[in-house]
Protein backbone atom coordinates (compact mmCIF):
# COMPACT_ATOMS: atom_id res chain seq x y z
CA UNK A 1 0.00 0.00 0.00
CA UNK A 2 2.75 2.41 0.96
CA UNK A 3 4.57 1.44 -2.17
CA UNK A 4 1.46 2.29 -4.23
CA UNK A 5 1.18 5.67 -2.53
CA UNK A 6 4.85 6.42 -3.13
CA UNK A 7 4.53 5.67 -6.84
CA UNK A 8 1.34 7.72 -7.05
CA UNK A 9 3.20 10.66 -5.48
CA UNK A 10 6.10 10.13 -7.91
CA UNK A 11 3.72 10.33 -10.89
CA UNK A 12 1.82 13.25 -9.35
CA UNK A 13 5.06 15.21 -8.97
CA UNK A 14 6.17 14.37 -12.51
CA UNK A 15 2.92 15.82 -13.86
CA UNK A 16 3.00 18.86 -11.57
CA UNK A 17 6.55 19.64 -12.64
CA UNK A 18 6.02 18.77 -16.31
CA UNK A 19 8.91 16.35 -16.06
CA UNK A 20 9.11 13.05 -17.91
CA UNK A 21 10.14 9.98 -15.95
CA UNK A 22 11.35 6.46 -16.62
CA UNK A 23 8.52 3.90 -16.64
CA UNK A 24 7.77 2.35 -13.26
CA UNK A 25 8.23 -1.22 -14.48
CA UNK A 26 11.83 -0.53 -15.55
CA UNK A 27 13.41 -0.38 -12.05
CA UNK A 28 10.92 0.80 -9.42
CA UNK A 29 8.35 -1.99 -9.62
CA UNK A 30 9.09 -4.49 -12.39
CA UNK A 31 6.49 -6.97 -11.15
CA UNK A 32 3.64 -4.39 -11.05
CA UNK A 33 0.36 -6.04 -12.07
CA UNK A 34 -2.72 -4.46 -13.65
CA UNK A 35 -4.40 -4.59 -10.22
CA UNK A 36 -1.45 -2.80 -8.62
CA UNK A 37 -1.64 -0.23 -11.41
CA UNK A 38 -5.32 0.58 -10.82
CA UNK A 39 -4.58 0.91 -7.09
CA UNK A 40 -1.78 3.37 -7.85
CA UNK A 41 -4.15 5.23 -10.18
CA UNK A 42 -6.70 5.47 -7.34
CA UNK A 43 -4.02 6.87 -5.02
CA UNK A 44 -3.02 9.37 -7.70
CA UNK A 45 -6.62 10.54 -8.11
CA UNK A 46 -6.93 10.78 -4.31
CA UNK A 47 -3.95 13.16 -4.26
CA UNK A 48 -5.70 15.34 -6.84
CA UNK A 49 -9.03 15.29 -5.00
CA UNK A 50 -7.15 16.34 -1.86
CA UNK A 51 -6.07 19.42 -3.83
CA UNK A 52 -9.73 20.31 -4.36
CA UNK A 53 -10.21 18.88 -7.85
CA UNK A 54 -13.37 17.08 -8.82
CA UNK A 55 -14.02 13.99 -10.91
CA UNK A 56 -16.14 14.90 -13.94
CA UNK A 57 -16.04 11.55 -15.69
CA UNK A 58 -13.85 8.82 -17.15
CA UNK A 59 -11.95 8.02 -20.32
CA UNK A 60 -11.32 4.80 -22.15
CA UNK A 61 -7.93 4.01 -23.65
CA UNK A 62 -6.51 1.32 -25.93
CA UNK A 63 -9.87 0.88 -27.62
CA UNK A 64 -8.54 0.28 -31.13
CA UNK A 65 -7.44 -3.09 -32.49
CA UNK A 66 -4.19 -1.46 -33.58
CA UNK A 67 -3.35 -0.16 -30.11
CA UNK A 68 -4.40 -3.36 -28.34
CA UNK A 69 -2.22 -5.35 -30.73
CA UNK A 70 0.66 -2.93 -30.21
CA UNK A 71 0.40 -3.34 -26.42
CA UNK A 72 -0.44 -7.04 -26.76
CA UNK A 73 -3.60 -6.76 -24.62
CA UNK A 74 -7.22 -7.82 -25.04
CA UNK A 75 -8.87 -5.30 -22.79
CA UNK A 76 -9.03 -1.53 -22.96
CA UNK A 77 -8.01 0.61 -19.98
CA UNK A 78 -9.61 3.55 -18.21
CA UNK A 79 -8.65 6.69 -16.36
CA UNK A 80 -10.40 9.53 -14.56
CA UNK A 81 -11.24 12.98 -15.92
CA UNK A 82 -10.96 15.88 -13.49
CA UNK A 83 -12.46 19.37 -13.64
CA UNK A 84 -9.10 21.09 -14.20
CA UNK A 85 -8.54 19.12 -17.43
CA UNK A 86 -11.34 20.93 -19.26
CA UNK A 87 -10.46 23.48 -21.93
CA UNK A 88 -13.12 25.55 -23.70
CA UNK A 89 -14.17 24.78 -27.27
CA UNK A 90 -12.40 27.34 -29.45
CA UNK A 91 -10.32 28.36 -26.44
CA UNK A 92 -6.66 28.21 -25.57
CA UNK A 93 -4.79 25.12 -24.54
CA UNK A 94 -1.64 26.11 -22.67
CA UNK A 95 0.92 23.36 -23.19
CA UNK A 96 3.69 24.93 -21.11
CA UNK A 97 2.93 22.61 -18.18
CA UNK A 98 2.65 19.52 -20.42
CA UNK A 99 5.43 17.15 -21.47
CA UNK A 100 4.73 15.86 -24.99
CA UNK A 101 1.02 16.39 -25.65
CA UNK A 102 -0.84 14.62 -28.44
CA UNK A 103 -4.38 15.17 -29.74
CA UNK A 104 -6.98 12.50 -30.52
CA UNK A 105 -10.53 12.72 -31.91
CA UNK A 106 -13.23 11.02 -29.87
CA UNK A 107 -16.96 10.88 -29.22
CA UNK A 108 -17.89 11.98 -25.69
CA UNK A 109 -20.99 10.67 -23.93
CA UNK A 110 -22.87 12.61 -21.26
CA UNK A 111 -24.87 10.22 -19.12
CA UNK A 112 -28.46 10.88 -18.14
CA UNK A 113 -28.62 7.90 -15.79
CA UNK A 114 -26.22 5.80 -13.73
CA UNK A 115 -24.85 2.68 -15.43
CA UNK A 116 -23.84 -0.16 -13.14
CA UNK A 117 -22.22 -3.39 -14.36
CA UNK A 118 -21.72 -6.24 -14.69
CA UNK A 119 -23.58 -7.35 -17.79
CA UNK A 120 -24.06 -3.89 -19.29
CA UNK A 121 -24.81 -3.88 -23.05
CA UNK A 122 -24.22 -1.19 -25.66
CA UNK A 123 -28.00 -0.74 -25.99
CA UNK A 124 -28.22 -0.06 -22.26
CA UNK A 125 -25.48 2.56 -22.63
CA UNK A 126 -27.32 4.26 -25.50
CA UNK A 127 -30.53 4.31 -23.46
CA UNK A 128 -28.74 5.85 -20.46
CA UNK A 129 -26.95 8.48 -22.56
CA UNK A 130 -28.37 11.98 -22.67
CA UNK A 131 -26.07 13.48 -25.29
CA UNK A 132 -23.12 12.70 -27.47
CA UNK A 133 -20.66 15.35 -28.61
CA UNK A 134 -17.40 15.70 -30.50
CA UNK A 135 -14.32 15.80 -28.30
CA UNK A 136 -10.61 16.46 -28.53
CA UNK A 137 -8.63 14.51 -26.01
CA UNK A 138 -5.14 15.71 -25.23
CA UNK A 139 -3.07 12.86 -23.87
CA UNK A 140 0.34 13.35 -22.28
CA UNK A 141 2.17 10.37 -20.88
CA UNK A 142 4.41 11.19 -17.98
CA UNK A 143 6.84 8.58 -19.29
CA UNK A 144 9.82 9.29 -21.52
CA UNK A 145 8.93 8.94 -25.22
CA UNK A 146 5.55 7.39 -24.38
CA UNK A 147 7.58 4.30 -23.52
CA UNK A 148 5.46 2.19 -21.15
CA UNK A 149 3.94 -1.20 -20.48
CA UNK A 150 0.24 -1.74 -19.79
CA UNK A 151 0.50 -1.37 -15.95
CA UNK A 152 2.64 1.77 -16.37
CA UNK A 153 0.05 3.56 -18.46
CA UNK A 154 -2.81 2.53 -16.15
CA UNK A 155 -0.93 3.85 -13.10
CA UNK A 156 -0.41 7.13 -15.01
CA UNK A 157 -4.20 7.63 -15.24
CA UNK A 158 -4.23 6.33 -18.82
CA UNK A 159 -2.11 9.31 -20.00
CA UNK A 160 -5.01 11.71 -19.32
CA UNK A 161 -4.15 15.37 -19.58
CA UNK A 162 -6.77 17.72 -21.08
CA UNK A 163 -10.08 17.54 -22.91
CA UNK A 164 -12.06 19.88 -25.11
CA UNK A 165 -15.77 19.19 -25.60
CA UNK A 166 -17.70 20.47 -28.61
CA UNK A 167 -20.50 22.96 -28.12
CA UNK A 168 -23.23 21.02 -29.90
CA UNK A 169 -25.23 18.42 -27.96
CA UNK A 170 -26.81 15.63 -30.00
CA UNK A 171 -29.22 12.97 -28.73
CA UNK A 172 -27.44 9.59 -29.07
CA UNK A 173 -30.09 8.03 -31.29
CA UNK A 174 -29.90 10.81 -33.88
CA UNK A 175 -26.77 9.26 -35.34
CA UNK A 176 -25.28 5.89 -36.23
CA UNK A 177 -22.22 6.46 -34.08
CA UNK A 178 -20.22 3.58 -35.57
CA UNK A 179 -20.50 5.16 -39.03
CA UNK A 180 -19.75 8.72 -37.90
CA UNK A 181 -16.95 10.02 -40.14
CA UNK A 182 -14.24 11.70 -38.10
CA UNK A 183 -11.39 13.95 -39.21
CA UNK A 184 -8.56 15.56 -37.24
CA UNK A 185 -7.01 18.72 -38.68
CA UNK A 186 -4.03 20.77 -37.58
CA UNK A 187 -3.66 24.21 -39.13
CA UNK A 188 -6.08 23.20 -41.86
CA UNK A 189 -4.17 20.07 -42.81
CA UNK A 190 -5.91 16.70 -42.54
CA UNK A 191 -3.80 14.69 -40.09
CA UNK A 192 -5.86 11.57 -39.47
CA UNK A 193 -9.34 10.14 -39.92
CA UNK A 194 -11.63 7.25 -39.16
CA UNK A 195 -15.18 6.30 -38.23
CA UNK A 196 -16.76 5.49 -34.87
CA UNK A 197 -16.41 1.74 -35.43
CA UNK A 198 -12.65 2.15 -34.88
CA UNK A 199 -13.60 2.12 -31.18
CA UNK A 200 -14.36 -1.53 -30.39
CA UNK A 201 -16.83 -1.71 -33.30
CA UNK A 202 -19.06 1.00 -31.76
CA UNK A 203 -18.24 3.71 -29.18
CA UNK A 204 -21.10 2.50 -26.95
CA UNK A 205 -19.33 -0.89 -26.70
CA UNK A 206 -16.43 0.93 -25.03
CA UNK A 207 -18.72 2.53 -22.45
CA UNK A 208 -20.38 -0.83 -21.73
CA UNK A 209 -16.95 -2.39 -21.21
CA UNK A 210 -16.03 0.47 -18.90
CA UNK A 211 -19.15 -0.01 -16.76
CA UNK A 212 -18.40 -3.73 -16.55
CA UNK A 213 -14.73 -3.14 -15.63
CA UNK A 214 -15.74 -0.67 -12.91
CA UNK A 215 -18.18 -3.21 -11.45
CA UNK A 216 -15.19 -5.38 -10.45
CA UNK A 217 -14.24 -2.76 -7.89
CA UNK A 218 -17.83 -1.99 -6.94
CA UNK A 219 -17.94 1.27 -8.90
CA UNK A 220 -20.42 2.52 -11.48
CA UNK A 221 -20.83 5.29 -14.04
CA UNK A 222 -22.94 8.17 -12.77
CA UNK A 223 -25.58 10.43 -14.30
CA UNK A 224 -24.01 13.68 -15.44
CA UNK A 225 -20.56 12.21 -16.02
CA UNK A 226 -18.66 12.82 -19.25
CA UNK A 227 -17.20 9.66 -20.75
CA UNK A 228 -14.57 9.77 -23.47
CA UNK A 229 -15.19 6.57 -25.39
CA UNK A 230 -11.77 6.12 -27.01
CA UNK A 231 -9.72 7.49 -29.89
CA UNK A 232 -11.13 7.21 -33.41
CA UNK A 233 -7.91 8.63 -34.88
CA UNK A 234 -4.27 8.17 -34.01
CA UNK A 235 -2.67 10.50 -31.45
CA UNK A 236 -1.04 13.45 -33.22
CA UNK A 237 1.70 15.57 -31.64
CA UNK A 238 0.78 19.21 -31.13
CA UNK A 239 2.89 22.31 -30.53
CA UNK A 240 2.52 25.96 -29.64
CA UNK A 241 0.74 27.92 -32.37
CA UNK A 242 -1.26 24.94 -33.69
CA UNK A 243 -4.97 25.24 -34.38
CA UNK A 244 -6.39 21.78 -33.75
CA UNK A 245 -9.82 20.86 -35.05
CA UNK A 246 -12.00 17.77 -35.04
CA UNK A 247 -15.07 17.26 -37.22
CA UNK A 248 -17.47 14.39 -36.62
CA UNK A 249 -20.27 13.97 -39.07
CA UNK A 250 -23.66 14.53 -37.47
CA UNK A 251 -22.08 15.78 -34.23
CA UNK A 252 -20.37 18.97 -35.38
CA UNK A 253 -16.87 20.16 -34.55
CA UNK A 254 -14.58 21.11 -31.72
CA UNK A 255 -11.35 23.08 -31.82
CA UNK A 256 -8.61 24.58 -29.70
CA UNK A 257 -5.69 26.97 -30.10
CA UNK A 258 -2.43 25.67 -28.68
CA UNK A 259 -0.54 28.30 -26.69
CA UNK A 260 2.57 28.38 -24.53
CA UNK B 1 8.92 7.99 -75.93
CA UNK B 2 12.04 7.90 -73.85
CA UNK B 3 15.55 7.12 -75.07
CA UNK B 4 14.92 3.46 -75.75
CA UNK B 5 11.45 2.59 -76.97
CA UNK B 6 9.73 -0.30 -75.24
CA UNK B 7 7.97 -3.31 -76.74
CA UNK B 8 4.53 -1.98 -75.73
CA UNK B 9 2.56 -4.77 -77.43
CA UNK B 10 4.75 -7.48 -75.95
CA UNK B 11 4.46 -6.12 -72.41
CA UNK B 12 0.69 -5.70 -72.82
CA UNK B 13 0.44 -9.30 -74.03
CA UNK B 14 2.39 -10.53 -71.00
CA UNK B 15 -0.07 -8.81 -68.65
CA UNK B 16 -3.04 -10.10 -70.66
CA UNK B 17 -1.64 -13.62 -70.47
CA UNK B 18 -1.05 -13.31 -66.71
CA UNK B 19 -4.69 -12.40 -66.21
CA UNK B 20 -5.91 -15.36 -68.28
CA UNK B 21 -3.62 -17.93 -66.69
CA UNK B 22 -3.77 -16.38 -63.19
CA UNK B 23 0.03 -16.55 -63.05
CA UNK B 24 1.55 -13.29 -61.84
CA UNK B 25 4.54 -12.01 -63.79
CA UNK B 26 7.70 -10.17 -62.74
CA UNK B 27 7.37 -6.37 -62.52
CA UNK B 28 7.74 -4.75 -65.95
CA UNK B 29 10.04 -2.22 -64.31
CA UNK B 30 12.45 -5.02 -63.45
CA UNK B 31 13.21 -5.44 -67.14
CA UNK B 32 12.67 -1.78 -68.02
CA UNK B 33 13.54 0.37 -65.01
CA UNK B 34 12.93 3.53 -67.06
CA UNK B 35 9.43 2.52 -68.22
CA UNK B 36 7.67 5.88 -68.33
CA UNK B 37 4.20 6.84 -67.19
CA UNK B 38 3.18 7.53 -70.79
CA UNK B 39 4.44 4.12 -71.92
CA UNK B 40 2.63 2.48 -69.01
CA UNK B 41 -0.67 4.10 -70.06
CA UNK B 42 -0.01 2.93 -73.64
CA UNK B 43 0.32 -0.62 -72.35
CA UNK B 44 -2.92 -0.24 -70.38
CA UNK B 45 -4.76 1.12 -73.43
CA UNK B 46 -3.45 -1.66 -75.65
CA UNK B 47 -5.08 -4.26 -73.43
CA UNK B 48 -8.30 -2.26 -73.01
CA UNK B 49 -8.58 -1.97 -76.83
CA UNK B 50 -7.96 -5.69 -77.16
CA UNK B 51 -10.70 -6.48 -74.67
CA UNK B 52 -13.13 -4.08 -76.35
CA UNK B 53 -12.38 -5.82 -79.64
CA UNK B 54 -13.23 -9.10 -77.92
CA UNK B 55 -16.65 -7.70 -77.03
CA UNK B 56 -16.13 -6.01 -73.68
CA UNK B 57 -17.60 -2.57 -73.02
CA UNK B 58 -15.95 0.28 -71.12
CA UNK B 59 -18.40 1.28 -68.37
CA UNK B 60 -16.27 3.72 -66.41
CA UNK B 61 -12.96 4.51 -64.76
CA UNK B 62 -11.28 3.97 -61.43
CA UNK B 63 -8.92 6.30 -59.68
CA UNK B 64 -6.07 4.79 -57.71
CA UNK B 65 -3.33 6.04 -55.38
CA UNK B 66 -5.61 8.68 -53.90
CA UNK B 67 -4.40 8.32 -50.31
CA UNK B 68 -1.26 9.87 -48.88
CA UNK B 69 -0.27 6.47 -47.50
CA UNK B 70 -0.40 4.82 -50.95
CA UNK B 71 1.32 7.75 -52.64
CA UNK B 72 4.12 7.62 -50.06
CA UNK B 73 4.43 3.86 -50.51
CA UNK B 74 4.99 4.23 -54.25
CA UNK B 75 6.89 7.51 -53.98
CA UNK B 76 4.44 9.49 -56.11
CA UNK B 77 2.52 12.69 -55.58
CA UNK B 78 -0.53 12.10 -57.75
CA UNK B 79 -3.15 9.44 -58.41
CA UNK B 80 -3.43 7.12 -61.40
CA UNK B 81 -6.41 5.65 -63.21
CA UNK B 82 -7.66 2.55 -64.94
CA UNK B 83 -10.64 1.45 -67.05
CA UNK B 84 -13.73 -0.37 -65.78
CA UNK B 85 -15.22 -2.98 -68.10
CA UNK B 86 -18.63 -4.63 -67.99
CA UNK B 87 -16.90 -7.93 -67.19
CA UNK B 88 -15.66 -6.53 -63.86
CA UNK B 89 -19.09 -6.06 -62.32
CA UNK B 90 -20.11 -8.29 -59.41
CA UNK B 91 -23.63 -7.90 -58.06
CA UNK B 92 -24.17 -6.68 -54.50
CA UNK B 93 -23.99 -9.70 -52.17
CA UNK B 94 -22.59 -11.81 -55.00
CA UNK B 95 -19.73 -14.30 -55.04
CA UNK B 96 -16.39 -13.87 -56.74
CA UNK B 97 -15.22 -17.12 -58.36
CA UNK B 98 -11.60 -17.96 -57.66
CA UNK B 99 -11.05 -18.23 -61.39
CA UNK B 100 -11.46 -14.46 -61.69
CA UNK B 101 -8.74 -13.29 -59.31
CA UNK B 102 -5.03 -13.68 -58.49
CA UNK B 103 -4.21 -11.79 -55.27
CA UNK B 104 -7.43 -9.91 -54.54
CA UNK B 105 -7.67 -7.09 -52.00
CA UNK B 106 -10.80 -5.27 -50.92
CA UNK B 107 -11.36 -1.52 -50.56
CA UNK B 108 -14.39 0.64 -49.73
CA UNK B 109 -15.05 3.57 -52.04
CA UNK B 110 -17.67 6.05 -53.14
CA UNK B 111 -18.76 5.57 -56.77
CA UNK B 112 -19.96 8.51 -58.87
CA UNK B 113 -22.43 7.95 -61.69
CA UNK B 114 -22.27 10.82 -64.16
CA UNK B 115 -25.26 12.40 -65.86
CA UNK B 116 -23.19 14.81 -67.94
CA UNK B 117 -19.88 14.62 -69.75
CA UNK B 118 -16.90 16.06 -67.88
CA UNK B 119 -14.29 17.57 -70.15
CA UNK B 120 -10.98 18.85 -68.81
CA UNK B 121 -8.88 20.83 -68.41
CA UNK B 122 -9.95 23.01 -65.50
CA UNK B 123 -12.76 20.80 -64.25
CA UNK B 124 -13.49 21.79 -60.64
CA UNK B 125 -15.13 20.02 -57.71
CA UNK B 126 -18.28 22.08 -58.32
CA UNK B 127 -18.33 20.89 -61.95
CA UNK B 128 -18.07 17.29 -60.77
CA UNK B 129 -20.87 17.67 -58.22
CA UNK B 130 -23.16 19.20 -60.84
CA UNK B 131 -22.38 16.55 -63.44
CA UNK B 132 -23.07 13.68 -61.00
CA UNK B 133 -26.41 11.85 -61.24
CA UNK B 134 -25.85 10.13 -57.90
CA UNK B 135 -23.27 8.48 -55.69
CA UNK B 136 -23.41 4.93 -54.42
CA UNK B 137 -21.49 2.75 -51.93
CA UNK B 138 -18.89 0.58 -53.66
CA UNK B 139 -16.43 -2.20 -53.02
CA UNK B 140 -13.45 -2.30 -55.28
CA UNK B 141 -11.60 -5.59 -55.51
CA UNK B 142 -8.14 -4.61 -56.62
CA UNK B 143 -5.86 -7.25 -58.04
CA UNK B 144 -2.39 -7.38 -59.53
CA UNK B 145 -1.12 -9.33 -62.47
CA UNK B 146 2.35 -8.56 -61.12
CA UNK B 147 3.53 -11.34 -58.84
CA UNK B 148 2.99 -10.59 -55.11
CA UNK B 149 1.98 -6.98 -55.74
CA UNK B 150 5.66 -5.99 -56.22
CA UNK B 151 4.56 -2.91 -58.13
CA UNK B 152 6.13 0.40 -58.95
CA UNK B 153 4.03 3.23 -60.38
CA UNK B 154 4.57 2.24 -64.03
CA UNK B 155 3.73 -1.41 -63.25
CA UNK B 156 0.37 -0.65 -61.75
CA UNK B 157 -0.57 1.85 -64.46
CA UNK B 158 0.31 -0.65 -67.20
CA UNK B 159 -1.76 -3.24 -65.32
CA UNK B 160 -4.93 -1.09 -65.61
CA UNK B 161 -4.22 0.53 -62.24
CA UNK B 162 -4.48 -2.90 -60.59
CA UNK B 163 -8.21 -3.09 -61.36
CA UNK B 164 -9.97 -6.33 -60.62
CA UNK B 165 -13.70 -6.32 -60.00
CA UNK B 166 -16.18 -4.00 -58.38
CA UNK B 167 -19.51 -4.12 -56.58
CA UNK B 168 -22.02 -1.28 -56.30
CA UNK B 169 -24.55 -0.89 -53.50
CA UNK B 170 -28.30 -0.70 -54.10
CA UNK B 171 -28.95 2.80 -52.81
CA UNK B 172 -28.29 5.66 -55.22
CA UNK B 173 -28.06 8.93 -53.28
CA UNK B 174 -28.35 12.43 -54.76
CA UNK B 175 -25.17 14.35 -54.15
CA UNK B 176 -26.60 17.69 -53.10
CA UNK B 177 -26.74 18.21 -49.32
CA UNK B 178 -24.12 15.50 -48.81
CA UNK B 179 -20.83 16.28 -47.12
CA UNK B 180 -18.85 13.61 -48.94
CA UNK B 181 -15.61 14.55 -47.18
CA UNK B 182 -17.08 13.60 -43.79
CA UNK B 183 -19.01 10.46 -44.74
CA UNK B 184 -17.79 7.65 -42.51
CA UNK B 185 -17.01 4.14 -43.77
CA UNK B 186 -16.40 0.84 -41.98
CA UNK B 187 -14.91 -2.23 -43.67
CA UNK B 188 -15.75 -5.62 -42.15
CA UNK B 189 -14.16 -8.96 -43.06
CA UNK B 190 -16.08 -11.98 -41.79
CA UNK B 191 -17.98 -9.73 -39.43
CA UNK B 192 -14.93 -8.10 -37.85
CA UNK B 193 -14.00 -4.43 -38.26
CA UNK B 194 -10.83 -4.30 -40.38
CA UNK B 195 -10.54 -0.54 -40.71
CA UNK B 196 -12.51 2.67 -40.96
CA UNK B 197 -12.29 5.80 -43.07
CA UNK B 198 -14.01 8.92 -44.31
CA UNK B 199 -14.46 10.55 -47.70
CA UNK B 200 -11.63 12.96 -47.01
CA UNK B 201 -9.20 10.03 -47.20
CA UNK B 202 -9.37 10.36 -51.00
CA UNK B 203 -7.30 13.50 -51.72
CA UNK B 204 -9.35 15.46 -49.17
CA UNK B 205 -12.62 15.00 -51.10
CA UNK B 206 -13.81 12.23 -53.45
CA UNK B 207 -15.07 14.78 -55.99
CA UNK B 208 -11.58 16.26 -56.16
CA UNK B 209 -10.37 12.85 -57.37
CA UNK B 210 -12.99 12.82 -60.13
CA UNK B 211 -11.98 16.36 -61.11
CA UNK B 212 -8.34 15.24 -61.26
CA UNK B 213 -9.35 12.36 -63.52
CA UNK B 214 -11.36 14.56 -65.89
CA UNK B 215 -8.39 16.91 -66.19
CA UNK B 216 -6.01 14.01 -66.67
CA UNK B 217 -8.19 12.61 -69.49
CA UNK B 218 -7.81 15.93 -71.30
CA UNK B 219 -4.08 15.17 -71.71
CA UNK B 220 -5.11 12.16 -73.76
CA UNK B 221 -7.68 14.22 -75.64
CA UNK B 222 -10.57 12.32 -74.15
CA UNK B 223 -13.15 12.92 -71.41
CA UNK B 224 -15.50 11.34 -68.87
CA UNK B 225 -18.84 10.46 -70.39
CA UNK B 226 -22.40 10.70 -69.09
CA UNK B 227 -23.42 7.33 -67.66
CA UNK B 228 -19.93 6.30 -66.66
CA UNK B 229 -19.20 4.82 -63.22
CA UNK B 230 -16.23 6.46 -61.52
CA UNK B 231 -14.68 4.72 -58.53
CA UNK B 232 -13.21 7.71 -56.76
CA UNK B 233 -10.53 6.08 -54.60
CA UNK B 234 -10.12 3.93 -51.50
CA UNK B 235 -11.17 5.40 -48.15
CA UNK B 236 -8.99 3.00 -46.14
CA UNK B 237 -6.20 0.49 -46.65
CA UNK B 238 -6.87 -2.50 -48.92
CA UNK B 239 -7.54 -5.76 -47.06
CA UNK B 240 -6.37 -9.16 -48.39
CA UNK B 241 -9.17 -11.52 -49.42
CA UNK B 242 -8.80 -15.29 -49.00
CA UNK B 243 -11.13 -17.94 -50.43
CA UNK B 244 -14.29 -18.13 -48.28
CA UNK B 245 -14.00 -14.58 -46.90
CA UNK B 246 -16.96 -12.27 -46.97
CA UNK B 247 -16.74 -8.52 -46.84
CA UNK B 248 -19.24 -5.82 -45.98
CA UNK B 249 -18.62 -2.11 -46.27
CA UNK B 250 -21.03 0.21 -44.49
CA UNK B 251 -21.25 3.92 -45.20
CA UNK B 252 -23.00 6.73 -43.48
CA UNK B 253 -26.04 7.77 -45.60
CA UNK B 254 -25.01 5.57 -48.55
CA UNK B 255 -25.90 2.22 -46.98
CA UNK B 256 -23.86 -0.93 -47.41
CA UNK B 257 -22.43 -3.23 -50.02
CA UNK B 258 -21.05 -6.74 -49.65
CA UNK B 259 -19.32 -9.53 -51.51
CA UNK B 260 -18.12 -13.10 -50.89
CA UNK B 261 -15.13 -14.97 -52.21
CA UNK B 262 -15.72 -18.50 -53.39
CA UNK B 263 -14.37 -20.98 -50.78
Amino acid sequence: MERHQAIARFLYDAEAEGREVVRITKDQFPEMTVDDAYQIQRELIKLKLDQGRKIIGLKMGLTSQAKMKQMNVHEPIYGYLLDDMLVDDGGQLAIGPLIHPRAEAEIAFILGEDIAGPGVSAAQVMAATKYVLPALEIIDSRYENFNFTLPDVIADNASSSRLVLGSTLTPPDAQELDLAGTTLWINGELKDLGAGAAVLGHPANAIARLANMLARSGEKLKAGQVILSGAITGAISIKEGDFVQVKISGLGEVSVNVTK
Amino acid sequence: MTAQSKPIDQLAAALYEAEQTREGIAPLTERFPDLSIDEAYQIQLTNIKRKVKEGRTIVGKKIGLTSKAMQNLLGVDQPDYGHLLDSMVVENGGTVPQSKVLHPRVEGEIAFILKEDLRGPKVTVTDVLQATAYVVAAIEIVDSRIKDWKIKLADTIADNASSGLYVLGNRPVAIDQLDLAQIGMVLYKNGEVMNTGVGAAALGHPALCVAWLANQMAHFDTYLKAGEVILSGALSAAVDAEPGDHFTVRFETLGEVSVKFEG
